[in-house]
């Protein structure tokens, strides 16, 4: 596949030249942005969790959380911290009017029945074909940990992946191929970064927006030739 | 299956436990873990278990405290690797413990499978991972699944908030998470309460899991843990 120009009638890429990268508060709250109202949502531990922080008053967004319950409110503080109710990730939290609980083999079955608008992954490598990598390093010495990002990959109706565009050493994490062990295959429908967000299409990514730098700039750093102007 | 026995002690609860055996071990982290039952199983002195858990171990408490006296062969979870599992990350690099990382979903779908009398069923969880090979694949519409077969405990010892004489169960929050389908996947299921009440004093409507899965139950002071992560 190659760099193809933008299609005549797509809209171009909208660049955000007058600042630098988005920092991870920002990131998360302009996913929070794109959530519509009133979606179930599971947010994956780490950094999306942040995005429920960003959420306007008033979404009506319902947050799923895989360990059995909808409608989770925010981390508890102080005496409103009780040991029976945790997120994902294993931190307190409190439960919001309309809660339910659940038990495991119904919270991970209304993920697979694809009752679940969205979710939310971090990640160590996302393709241009949406294909996932994000629970193991595939080195030896690590110990893997899958937890439910492999039925969060392929239940929630949209797949989106909040990451740092880059690694620490400078390599794309938006890659042609995943060289890391998959999480699931052609799953994730959109890539937010601190550099750019980036539509999943059949044919390959497309810059949707970004900060700090023009599309042709990224398009040179990632060189994926399934990367497309919009 | 006859009644549940209300038991006077966790060592009375955890009797005959044989060496070998597998045991699912209700739990999310701290929540729902059944301390107690953990504590008299390390005291009982079973050995070579498989243990079947969401993950493997907090701390140095509960399964953790299992895993450092030596006792299992095998964790099945999904997700060993947390900030505070050194216990198991120990013994897993140095080659004393086996372990089988299983999808968070299947896991639990496996041992519902078990307990439901479901001899197998297409996933499409894994499909194109690691965690996939070697395993059969269909496409069923156009979408491709992955075969998973059950998960069946000898035993499970399970936390639950309250529970009749009947031995039917109800639980509490996030707390729950496991215990109910793990209750269903085991020869004999033990439960920990917190709370034991008359006959009728359960509403039925609320029952979450029915007395004819339980076997054994024993009340517990109620403990908690610094839940990790917390602020």
């Amino acid at each position: 596949m190659s760099i193809t120009t933008p299609q005549p009638g797509a809209r171009a890429a909208v660049e955000h030249l007058d600042r630098g990268p988005l920092a991870m508060d920002e990131l998360a709250a302009v996913i929070a942005r794109d959530i519509p109202a009133g979606a179930y949502v599971n947010l994956g531990i780490g950094q999306p969790t942040r995005i429920a922080d960003h959420l306007p008053d008033g979404s009506g967004v319902v947050l799923h959380t895989e360990n059995g319950m909808l409608n989770m409110g925010p981390a508890a503080v102080g005496d409103r911290i009780d040991p029976d109710l945790t997120n994902a990730g294993k931190v307190p939290v409190t439960e919001l009017p309309g809660a339910a609980y659940f038990h495991h083999a119904d919270s991970f079955a209304m993920m697979r029945g694809g009752h679940l608008d969205v979710c939310v992954l971090g990640a160590y490598q996302v393709s241009t074909g949406g294909d996932l990598a994000n629970w193991h390093t595939g080195r030896p010495e690590d110990i893997p940990a899958v937890g439910g990002a492999m039925d969060l990959a392929i239940g929630a109706k949209d797949v989106y992946v909040m990451m740092t565009l880059f690694t620490k050493a400078g390599e794309p994490k938006l890659v042609p191929a995943c060289t890391y062990p998959l999480t699931g295959v052609g799953c994730v429908s959109r890539v937010y970064t601190d550099h750019a967000t980036f539509d999943i299409a059949p044919g390959g990514a497309r810059i949707r927006e970004t900060w700090g730098s023009t599309a042709a700039e990224l398009r040179r750093r990632i060189d994926a030739p399934a990367l497309r102007a919009r | 299956m006859s009644r549940a026995k209300i038991l006077d002690s966790c060592d009375e609860a955890v009797a005959g436990i044989e060496d070998g055996s597998t045991v699912l071990v209700g739990g999310f982290g701290f929540a729902g873990m059944p301390f107690d039952l953990l504590d008299a199983l390390i005291r009982q002195g079973a050995k070579d278990l498989t243990i079947v858990s969401n993950n493997a171990g907090n701390g140095e408490v509960g399964l953790a405290a299992l895993l450092k006296a030596g006792r299992v062969r095998k964790v099945v979870c999904s997700f060993p690797r947390q900030a505070d599992s050194y216990v198991f990350d120990e013994l897993y690099r140095a080659g004393r413990v086996e372990l089988e990382v299983v999808p968070q979903g299947n896991l639990a779908e496996r041992m519902r499978a078990a307990g439901a009398g479901i001899g197998g069923f297409y996933c499409p969880t894994g499909v194109g991972t690691p965690l996939a090979e070697g395993k059969e694949t269909r496409t069923i519409d156009g979408r491709d699944y992955v075969l998973e077969h059950p998960i069946r405990g000898d035993y499970a010892l399970v936390s639950a908030h309250r529970a009749d004489p009947m031995g039917n169960l109800v639980y509490r929050k996030t707390a729950r998470n496991f215990g109910p389908v793990m209750a269903t996947a085991a020869t004999t299921t033990i439960v920990q309460v917190g709370e034991l009440v008359a006959l009728g004093q359960l509403d039925p409507e609320a029952v979450v899991t029915p007395s004819v899965y339980v076997d054994r139950i024993v009340r517990v002071q109620t403990r908690h843990y610094t839940v990790q992560g917390a602020r």
